[in-house]
């Protein structure tokens, strides 16, 4: 219950979307490396490499997750492709800057970006401050739809995420 | 020439590329190319460079870091890199010193700029051991709390780069081409470059001392094998995406106009 109650006043604090109305499942991660919770949602598939996705209609949403942005530190800069050009599954599409490093950004689904989210050019942060709502990267019209079934489930991404911390 | 010894069964190997004068520009693409087209791991140490350059990271913008007007005048190259970071007037009294690793090359190393920042740190305590009072200071190596390293990581799907450029000696003149960023550490508190700096020639005895105890430090955790440059892969032949490169003097020229700059932010 406490879980519960923690997870909702995080959702609000990050400013997450909601399903229609109803509310968004949260599978709180607590990462003992960094010493903090990061939420991982219902409705979302995730990548191994830290990215998300939002199938809606035909367009799919990517961002990086909550995990990602929290062990990244403070985002400053952030480079997106073009509308128009093609992101390939595991391919880079981007990165991020932060405490010194690029990181790269990689696409958990083939497709072509058909909107870019320009608000990260004067406000990075956003990725820190919503990683799952304002702070989303890209849109993508998907090729292979088929690709979203390989992608990991909200359950099998927080296991993953504290499986990868355990063992560091 | 580095031979193997039976103590290092078991650890990953690492080749070592040294360099001596190097271009920096093609340093850095032959950097990117190592990260990104092989899957080795890689050490490269580049005992100074040919000539005065100055690098910014990847979001580096000139009108914010540097006194573009004196730059132009004294024609001082400027290269935006593919790394983050600061700025940073690399010459011949610069020692560049890289990591290219695999994600699974150190055991229990998660590949996050925090964690891997520390594992240097922890590296070149051994190396500077006896030297001083050495200490990984935010993101920045430091005697006390004077600067003489700065850092820069990229890290991919799969693989990072940890690169350094220590000051072992630098021309005063030079950080005249710098502006005070916007973005410094907390440990600066505001001091000026001459302030905020030291060099390491007044802590080490000689630059091969330096190197040699970098090897050695490395060797605790690789199994270090030599590689020769041009046996290795062809400077020439630059990778298709690179990103660093040389700003021209058009960019530099057009960053000093506001209204430019303005237009741009439109």
């Amino acid at each position: 219950m406490a879980m519960r109650l923690w997870a909702s006043s995080t959702a609000n604090a990050l400013n997450l979307c909601r399903n229609n109305g109803a509310p968004t499942t949260i599978f709180p991660t607590f990462s003992i490396y960094s010493r903090r919770f990061s939420s991982v949602l219902d409705g979302f598939k995730y990548s191994s490499s830290h990215e998300w996705v939002r199938h809606e209609g035909s367009v799919a949403t990517i961002g990086i997750t909550d995990h990602a942005q929290g062990h990244l530190g403070e985002v400053v800069f952030v480079e997106l492709p073009e509308s128009g050009s093609a992101v390939s599954k595991g391919g880079s599409f981007g990165a991020v800057e932060s405490v010194k490093a690029t990181s790269d950004i990689n696409s958990p689904i083939s497709g072509e970006v058909v909107e870019v989210n320009t608000k990260l050019t004067q406000a990075p942060g956003l990725i820190n401050s919503s990683p799952y709502g304002d702070g989303w990267m890209i849109k993508v019209r998907p090729s292979s739809p088929a690709e979203m079934e390989a992608l990991l489930g909200p359950g099998d991404y927080a296991k993953f995420c504290e499986e990868e911390d355990d063992h560091h | 020439m580095i031979i193997p010894k039976a103590s290092d069964v078991g650890l990953p190997f690492m080749n070592l590329i040294r360099m001596k004068g190097f271009s920096i520009l093609q340093q850095l693409h032959l950097e990117e190319r190592l990260l990104r087209t092989f899957s080795d791991n890689w050490c490269l140490i580049n005992d100074g460079t040919n000539h005065p350059n100055i690098v910014m990271g990847i979001s580096g913008k000139p009108e914010e870091l540097i006194e573009i007007e004196l730059v132009l005048q004294d024609q001082v190259p400027v290269i935006r890199r593919f790394t983050g970071g600061g700025t940073v007037v690399v010459d011949a009294g610069t020692i560049f010193v890289t990591f290219i690793c695999n994600k699974s090359a150190i055991c229990g190393l998660q590949p996050y700029p925090r964690p891997i920042m520390s594992w240097t740190g922890k590296l070149y305590e051994k190396v500077f051991q006896t030297y001083g009072d050495f200490h990984l200071r935010e993101n920045d190596y430091a005697f006390g709390a004077h600067k003489f390293g700065g850092n820069a990581q990229s890290i991919t799907k799969n693989r990072w780069i940890h690169h350094t450029s220590f000051l072992w000696d630098y021309n005063a003149k030079s950080m005249e081409y710098l502006k005070m960023p916007n973005r410094t550490p907390v440990y600066r508190l505001a001091r000026k470059h001459d302030e905020f700096l030291c060099r390491l020639k007044d802590k080490m005895t000689s630059r091969s001392t330096f190197i040699e105890r970098i090897i050695s430090s490395l060797e605790d955790h690789f199994s270090l094998r030599t590689a020769q440059l041009d046996n290795t892969i062809s400077t020439n032949d630059v990778p298709q995406s690179h990103t660093a490169r040389l700003l021209t003097r058009q960019e530099l020229e057009r960053a000093t106009r506001p209204c430019a700059v303005l237009s741009v932010q439109l």
